[in-house]
């Protein structure tokens, strides 16, 4: 079950980037991103129990903590950013 | 004992496996920046919590159980925190919704699938 779980992360986590690659605005790579982020961190929980050392773990605390910032920071940057330049790559009407 | 914790370990991996697989699929699928976000948003909580407790039930009675409780505490503070500064960005910079105004929002919307 720990190597289906990790093969279905593994998959999510190419969706991710993939989305990330191809994201119309900068949001959805940013969310991409921190999707990525997430499942690095279960990826990693996984890899620790598949492998036999749990000591992944810490590993693991590590990147959630570095997730939230580096989201944070970039979201506080393109904040600032957006209120006078237009961050959006394409207008939202990409998808038609 | 042993059997039913192990069963139901599997249980809870299987469909943490499902749901990140369904919210992977939504994130290539969805149409929209703040329908993508939903699924995400199922992503992070939902099946992250399942992999995790699965993951507890695996090794009960450790130190290793508390190591996951610490991450399935930062997980379930910390996504919808970004979610939600995310969605606040989103809006404060002007990225309108797909609203449905003439009735065509599943007609051809998928360019970039896989």
């Amino acid at each position: 079950m720990i190597a289906v779980a990790t093969i279905a992360i593994l998959v999510v986590m190419i969706l991710a980037i993939t989305r990330g690659i191809v994201g119309p605005t900068l949001y959805d790579r940013i969310l991409a991103v921190n999707m990525f982020g997430t499942k690095t961190v279960l990826l990693l929980s996984l890899l620790g129990f598949l492998m036999g050392r749990p000591e992944f773990l810490d590993i693991a605390i590590v990147y959630a903590l570095i997730n939230f910032i580096s989201v944070t920071g970039i979201l506080r940057y393109s904040d600032a950013l957006g209120s006078t330049v237009s961050v959006d790559e394409k207008p939202e009407k990409k998808e038609s | 004992m042993g059997t039913v914790v192990e069963i139901s370990s599997g249980f809870f991996l299987l469909v943490g496996a499902f749901l990140s697989v369904s919210g992977g699929v939504g994130v290539m699928r969805f149409p929209d920046f703040y329908s993508r976000m939903h699924a995400v948003g199922v992503t992070d909580t939902l099946a992250a919590s399942m992999i995790l407790i699965g993951l507890m039930l695996q090794m009960p009675e450790s130190l290793v159980v508390v190591k996951l409780i610490l991450i399935l505490l930062l997980t379930l503070f910390i996504n919808p925190t970004a979610s939600h500064a995310l969605a606040k960005a989103a809006l404060h910079n002007n990225l309108a919704p797909l609203l449905d105004k003439s009735g065509d929002n599943n007609a051809g919307d998928d360019s970039s699938n896989s």
